[in-house]
């Protein structure tokens, strides 16, 4: 009798083969298929939630306060209601997840950072602006002259409307030009600051500036 | 009625095993991945700490059940299965088993990249995640359809019988299986007075 073909190890390793050589490929192809598969309900469309604490932040508009401080020569308590008179911008912009995944063309709605930060008026001694969460521990810092850039948002809207929940309800920094590790959710204080330090992704392992390339 | 037996102890723990954490990783996966699930039991870095050590337990399960049970009896199951032709499995059922275990391969090597990408960044590729959500489509629709055939299509659903009791029909394997010849000895014989024993 012959031997018989043993095709089965054939497909288990072709199999293998390529699963591990999508990581070369699968980004560029997923770019090219993305568009034509249907968004499906209730399966992530683009968006994936990433968190670091056991739950999001639940959003009060009554109690809710942001706070800017640090080193400024005028600190500001924001409510709510008090944000949304703030003169509001737009910025249509693709998000990239630092992990792989894009959204494209996300229109944000919000304060400009800079505005906010001439209202406050950093300190001579202040170089950077720290970014806490009301997610704990989540912080993150950009340099001052990056946060001062004109599409830097701290955003209250996506696409149209109330910034949703996980995605930091009710308001989130929009670096556009940075991977969205650096856009913290949730933000509940903004402090100026002597020098950027390690936010809560570069203490473990991640660019400070995350530019996207 | 007499029985034949389909699988031995060995292979039955490897299936159950597998299955159990199989189960595991797409249920915490799963509240990972979708968004409204994940909003709604929050508890993300407990959900990755279970599903990342269900990941490690499901390969050292694998591994341990192998070299504990009957390790001969599985590399010949395994070498079995190796020939896409009918006999005790289907082309069907041994293409389906195949595509799982290398699944289970790239499961495992995209999880551990995606895991250290989050720590080290010269471990990150934009294509990981792509590949493990890929991969969990491709094993919940195969899992679907083997849960289907297992459970509730007619025609096949005995063999559920011999996953859970190592024993099937002989007449159904005659049927369903016409090329399988149970070994002689192993077979009909000794499993029929097992099966009687159990019975009574």
């Amino acid at each position: 009798m012959d031997e018989p073909k043993r095709y089965g190890r054939g497909l288990f390793l072709a199999t293998v083969a390529g699963g591990l050589s999508s990581l070369v490929w699968g980004k560029t192809v997923w770019s090219g298929l993305s568009s034509a598969v249907p968004s499906v309900p209730f399966v992530p469309s683009g968006w994936r939630i990433y968190t670091v604490a056991a739950t999001m932040p639940v959003f009060d508009p009554a109690t809710w306060r942001l706070e800017v401080g640090g080193l400024v020569e005028q600190p500001l308590t924001l409510d709510h209601r008090a944000l949304l008179a703030l003169p509001r911008t737009e910025e249509v912009r693709d998000f990239h997840c630092v992990t792989g995944w894009s959204v494209p063309n996300v229109r944000w709605a919000g304060v400009r950072l800079a505005d906010l930060l001439d209202r406050v008026r950093p300190a001579a001694s202040a170089h950077a602006v720290r970014f806490t969460s009301a997610e704990i521990p989540y912080v993150d810092y950009l340099t001052l002259d990056q946060a001062r850039r004109s599409d830097v948002l701290l955003a209250y809207e996506l696409d149209g409307a109330p910034l949703p929940r996980p995605h930091g309800a009710p308001l989130r920094l929009v670096m556009p030009e940075m991977y969205g590790y650096k856009s913290v959710k949730w933000v509940a204080r903004v402090d100026l600051v002597r020098q950027p330090e390690d936010g809560y992704w570069e203490l473990r392992g991640y660019d400070r500036d995350a530019w996207i390339q | 009625m007499s029985y034949v037996v389909r699988f031995t102890r060995t292979e039955r723990a490897l299936h159950w095993v597998n299955a159990a954490f199989f189960l595991h990783l797409a249920a915490t996966g799963l509240i990972l991945y979708v968004p409204r699930l994940s909003e709604a039991v929050g508890r993300r870095p407990l959900l990755k700490n279970l599903h990342f050590w269900g990941g490690i337990g499901w390969i050292c399960a694998l591994a341990l059940v192998a070299l504990l049970g009957d390790t001969r009896r599985l590399v010949r199951t395994a070498r079995e299965l190796e020939v896409l032709r009918d006999d005790r499995f289907d082309v069907a059922q041994k293409v389906n088993a195949i595509v799982q275990a290398s699944f289970v391969v790239l499961f495992a090597v995209s999880g551990v990249l995606l895991w250290l990408g989050e720590r080290d960044t010269s471990f990150r590729f934009a294509s990981t995640v792509l590949l493990h959500d890929g991969l969990m489509y491709v094993a919940l629709f195969l899992f679907v359809g083997h849960l289907y055939l297992a459970v509730l299509n007619p025609a096949t659903r005995h063999a559920l019988r011999g996953m859970t009791l190592g024993t099937v029909e002989e007449e159904w394997a005659r049927r369903r299986h016409p090329e399988w010849e149970a070994p002689p000895g192993s077979g009909g014989n000794s499993a029929t007075a097992s099966t009687n024993a159990i019975r009574t």
